[in-house]
């Protein structure tokens, strides 16, 4: 009952805060409504008794990928307060491609069976997690992590002063 | 007196008035939450006139003396004086973000409070995550520095913005990494599995004794994350006038100046839970208001340290201090990290494995130093404008 009302008012405020990333006019603001839907995000693995995603959530996406936004906004020329159009020439373009996914994803989870594993959510979650990185899934976690290191050492690469 | 019974004794009175379980329950997390924050605001009055004390002393001062006995009510005078003030919001300003960014900025602080274990199983909420809870909710800072920032329409303002970014983020991976390793010794990510995980040797075998190195890692990290001299560059008066809260004013600025302070005493909790026992001592088993007291203690000396090294040191540059952090602070951290995931791999006694991992803490430490030591007495490099020049050190 208590949950029910929780999920309710937190699922209804996270659906508001993505209203507000796509119709806010400023850009930072927009960025700021993501984080709101982060945290909305957060909260609701919470009330699964995730509690691992939920950190995982805050740390990584509010943490890491929202400040960075945030960051290249603020050093973004000519968007700091300024009031942007709502729409741009690639507006049909951006519009069907959400349809399609939209759709997509609908028809997904309803032709997906989800079967019920079990009620309860386990107690040592975390450790299951971490074995399962570095053992059944070792292979997939490293290459992700090389992934990554290409990544970071490719942008250092183009970041870096040359001085030819 | 028992914790425990008391807060089962309040619960059957709730229980017998006749008010549903399920309403006692929030009723619980309610005042769980009300008191907690009780303890962290008046613990912030109190923290404010002890670091003023502190410094004072350190300086040859007296620090303040004229309202109360020792001006033990000086910082309630200050904070009257605060709520006084005339509050300016700038024109310009971004009004709901430059309002809701000290809101921020204290309320990441306080949800903070909720994981740290005051004595055996007095904590808000012992969750199996709390070490990743307190890296998740210590990186809202910066989100609410870079609304300050932002918001307030000031370049300065907007340049002290900038620096958290760069120095918060940065100096999150050191200290991350010493919670690692921390994590790796003790095999639970519960703070209060962490500190019971210390009762060793009567309540005194503590993790600083197996883990010297990383200790002294996390706390520089620290001195950064709290936004603290050496490392206060966020608001360094001689360079931005005042950083990201400069147009901040009255009780706006309070709540930044509040959340200051209780960032460096969750900062001492941590330090202390992590690598000095948290509440445990000698007798802190048997009798759990022991265990308040001994935490309490710790966590001041701790505070005491964090106020005299402010006091006592000047200022770094920007590129010393980010150098410093991605040249010395994370190497180190992955070397302390690899080592000891190496010895525990090992398989030794309880007693060999510490002495093993204290001669290895201690080696880093050294080499640490001796690396860094060469390389800024080699006085050409000294005496070039950028310190640490990305070269690799000389042995």
């Amino acid at each position: 009952m208590v949950g029910q009302i929780l999920f309710i008012f937190i699922a209804v405020v996270t659906l508001l805060m993505a209203l507000g990333v796509v119709v806010a006019r400023n850009l930072f603001h927009a960025a700021l409504f993501l984080v709101g839907v982060f945290f909305g995000v957060a909260t609701l693995f919470i009330l699964l008794e995730a509690e691992f995603l939920a950190m995982a959530q805050i740390i990584i996406y509010i943490g890491a990928i929202a400040t960075l936004i945030v960051f290249a906004i603020m050093l973004s020329r000519g968007m700091m307060g300024k009031h942007l159009g709502k729409y741009n020439k690639q507006w049909y373009f951006a519009g069907g491609a959400m349809i399609f996914f939209f759709g997509l994803v609908s028809w997904l989870l309803v032709k997906m069976p989800f079967a019920p594993v079990s009620a309860e959510a386990p107690t040592d979650a975390i450790q299951q997690i971490g074995s399962g990185f570095v053992g059944h899934y070792v292979v997939p976690f490293e290459v992700a992590s090389v992934l990554l290191l290409v990544a970071l050492v490719g942008a250092i690469m183009l970041a870096r002063e040359r001085n030819s | 007196m028992d914790l425990r019974a008391f807060g089962e004794a309040f619960i059957a009175m709730l229980e017998n008035i006749g008010i549903p379980e399920g309403w006692v329950l929030l009723i619980n997390w309610i005042l769980g939450a009300l008191i907690l924050l009780v303890v962290a605001l008046l613990l912030a009055i109190f923290l404010i006139w002890f670091e003023r004390k502190v410094a004072g002393r350190v300086q040859d001062r007296l620090g303040p003396n004229r309202v109360g006995p020792w001006g033990l009510i000086q910082p309630f005078a200050d904070a009257l004086k605060l709520l006084t003030k005339e509050a300016i919001t700038p024109d310009n300003a971004d009004r709901i973000t430059y309002n809701l960014a000290p809101v921020i900025a204290v309320f990441h602080i306080i949800m903070l409070f909720a994981v740290i274990p005051f004595a055996d199983r007095v904590v808000g909420a012992n969750i199996n995550v709390g070490i990743l809870y307190l890296m998740a909710f210590g990186a809202l800072g910066a989100m609410a520095m870079l609304m300050a920032g932002w918001s307030s329409r000031n370049k300065y303002a907007l340049l002290g913005g900038f620096r958290v970014v760069a120095q918060l983020l940065s100096y999150e991976i050191p200290v991350g990494l010493a919670m690692l390793v921390v994590v790796l010794l003790s095999g639970t990510m519960n703070l209060n599995g962490i500190a019971q995980g210390q009762g060793g040797l009567f309540g005194l075998g503590w993790y600083v004794l197996a883990l010297p190195a990383v200790f002294v890692m996390y706390f520089v990290a620290a001195l950064a994350e709290g936004e603290r001299a050496p490392f206060d560059l966020l608001e360094a008066e001689s360079e931005i006038v005042a950083g990201y809260n400069i147009e901040y004013s009255a009780m706006k600025f309070a709540w930044f100046y509040l959340a200051f302070f209780l960032n460096t005493w969750v900062l001492s909790a941590v330090a202390v839970t992590l690598f000095f026992g948290g509440w445990q001592g000698p007798g802190a088993a048997q009798f759990p208001i022991l265990g308040v007291i001994y935490f309490f203690i710790k966590v001041f000396i701790m505070f005491f340290v964090f106020a005299w090294v402010r006091a006592t040191f000047p200022r770094l540059r920007i590129d010393q201090m980010m150098s410093f952090c991605w040249k010395v602070l994370v190497p180190m951290g992955l070397a302390l990290f690899l080592s000891v995931a190496i010895v525990l791999k090992l398989g030794l006694p309880d007693v060999a494995t510490w002495a093993l991992l204290f001669v290895v803490n201690i080696v880093i430490l050294v080499v640490t130093l001796k690396l860094l030591g060469n390389y800024t007495s080699d006085l050409s490099r000294t005496q070039n404008k950028r310190l640490f020049a990305p070269e690799l050190p000389r042995l």
